[in-house]
């Protein structure tokens, strides 16, 4: 299935849950396999119903959650990238969830794919978006009383950690 | 002589409580112990947070960061595209190779650039080279895991010739900085070939060596299957990949899967376990296994690529300043030494990238852990740990 496909089904499915779609952001010479990717916006309160489907649906089954990514867009917006895949039926597909950077809140999605879960703590950890429903919503790579979410871009390093200089 | 202990036939012993013969219960507890971050069987600064009750391992809490260096906010911040790759050697850095080659596939289809044939073929014997020098060290540590020692010794002689070859070509021996965007930084040096050859040659009789030392051993056998069974739906749950799903018994290899490169030129096939010996599809044994059917698989594709070496250059004509498209995104994956390596990043038209995601197998395969130590004992636990094979560099990046 293309993205365009799985659109027009996600649409009939869930209608405005689909806050927007891209298919084919720049092009891209499909023969030679470079086509930059294409993708799907939903929004981020139906992000579990909408993986839900994704994944149980016999004509989808994205069984595969390659890679889960926070971005910060930097105009106000963060999102999560999420790159699926299905072993079964051997396609992709890419869907984006936004929030602002006043409310940022997504819904998680570890329920449907359990790998989703350490993915989830490292955007929440890097990005500060709070992920609703996670079971386990800590930091993972930096330390639990660590100031701020670094890949943010607005960024700012803490002067201090424990009486240790940081930035160098 | 030593006997060995005999339980008290007046007692019976189940997780969690002690009977007596009257039936009166001795009370046990529950005991948090902490497995590393200093500890040899953790392979690098990983902490383990075990409930244990007796021997059984009831909750296993993975803590990782220790070995955090911010590769995704260093990568914002460089200058260029081009900068970001000694970053990612220092990654998975038993498998410098194959992390640089991600990235460089990444960047170059976010351009479009061809690279020319010669440039594909030496990557593709720089990355198989690379993936036996990375599995040599995963079967040697996991042969001291499970207690035996000697055949570590014998992976890292023959890993040494591995690093001689990447060191006559590029100067260094573990972070290569060699894969660059649109081609290389050297050519081969004018021996390498002939070594290369040799070396091939060398390594195939050791391979059996090695399985009759460590992999047939009846001892390990023992040991290691059975343990650590990650059943198929719970590992593409989990999105497991490289030699771990593999040893599930899914037969999936990106190189094949998802072509890159000329790997669809070359004549190999994917390994899968078997489950052979009463071993279950999944276990510590069958992920053992498929590591060392891999290693000859590579020699294959290796002689292979060395035969078919076309001449030519070793750089594509790229721009000088390399800038992608305004909102160009892309998210690349190859086959790693451990796994699926994907690279997601997004172009904003400056120089340099706005945003770059490195998914690291070995983050993703030790995910896993909490749900396949919760019951085992602990002794296995450090089997299971050993078996996922990961390298703390890439697990907290």
């Amino acid at each position: 299935m293309t993205a365009q496909e799985v659109f027009t089904v996600l649409k009939a499915q869930f209608g405005d849950a689909l806050t927007e779609e891209k298919i084919s952001a720049a092009g891209g010479s499909a023969a030679v396999g470079y086509a930059l990717q294409e993708w799907i916006s939903i929004a981020p309160e139906k992000t579990k119903d909408i993986c839900f489907f994704l994944r149980d649906d016999n004509e989808m089954q994205f069984d595969y959650l390659s890679c889960l990514s926070g971005v910060d867009y930097n105009n106000g917006k963060l999102g999560i990238v999420y790159h699926l895949f299905s072993m079964v039926h051997k396609h992709k597909l890419v869907l984006k969830t936004l929030c602002t950077k006043d409310h940022p809140h997504i819904q998680s999605v570890s329920e449907v794919w359990g790998t989703a879960n350490w993915h989830e703590r490292e955007v929440f950890d890097l990005f500060g978006i709070t992920i609703d429903g996670h079971p386990d919503l800590r930091r993972i790579l930096l330390p639990d009383d660590w100031v701020g979410n670094p890949l943010r871009k607005d960024y700012k390093v803490q002067e201090f950690y424990h009486g240790i200089k940081v930035p160098y | 002589m030593l006997q060995p202990p005999t339980l008290p036939t007046n007692y019976t012993i189940k997780p969690g409580h002690i009977k007596t013969s009257t039936g009166k219960t001795i009370r046990t507890e529950e005991m948090i112990v902490n497995m590393g971050p200093q500890h040899p069987s953790t392979h690098g600064v990983l902490r383990l947070e075990i409930v244990i009750d007796g021997e059984i391992v009831r909750e296993c809490i993975p803590h990782i960061g220790y070995l955090h260096r911010c590769f995704e906010k260093h990568a914002e911040q460089m200058t260029n595209y081009q900068q970001v790759i000694p970053y990612t050697d220092r990654m998975d850095y038993c498998s410098a190779m194959t992390n640089e080659w991600g990235y460089a596939l990444a960047v170059e289809r976010m351009l479009k650039i061809e690279v020319p044939e010669r440039v594909e073929y030496i990557r593709v014997i720089m990355a198989e080279l690379q993936r036996i020098a990375s599995h040599l060290i995963a079967v040697g540590t996991y042969g001291i895991d499970s207690g035996a020692f000697t055949p570590f010794l014998y992976t890292f002689i023959d890993r040494e010739p591995i690093l001689d070859l990447f060191e006559m070509t590029c100067g260094a021996r573990l972070l290569y900085n060699y894969i660059w965007i649109g081609g290389l930084s050297h050519d081969l040096p004018p021996k390498f070939i002939e070594q290369a050859k040799e070396f091939c040659k060398y390594f195939r009789p050791r391979l059996k060596q090695f399985n009759d030392l460590l992999s047939y051993n009846e001892i390990f056998v023992k040991r290691t299957a059975n343990v650590g069974v990650i059943p198929k739906d719970v590992a593409i749950n989990y999105a497991i990949s490289g030699p771990q799903l593999r040893g599930c018994g899914v037969d999936w290899d990106l190189r094949r899967d998802d072509p890159y490169s000329v790997y669809h030129k070359l004549d190999w096939q994917v390994q899968v376990g078997k489950g052979e010996l009463g071993t279950s599809l999944g276990d510590c044994w069958n992920r053992h296994m498929v590591r060392m059917r891999e290693m000859e698989q590579s020699l294959n594709i290796i002689e292979q690529a060395l035969a078919g070496l076309p001449e030519g250059n070793v750089k594509a004509a790229i721009p000088k300043r390399i800038r992608p498209d305004k909102d160009a995104e892309i998210y690349v994956r190859t086959e790693g030494s451990r796994g699926e390596l994907g690279y997601y990043i997004i172009s904003d038209g400056t120089a340099s990238p706005f945003r770059v995601k490195a998914r690291g197998p070995a983050f993703v395969n030790l995910s896993v852990l909490p749900e396949i130590a919760r019951g085992c004992m602990l002794a296995d636990l450090v089997l299971i740990a050993g078996s996922i094979d990961i390298v703390l560099g890439e697990v907290d990046r």
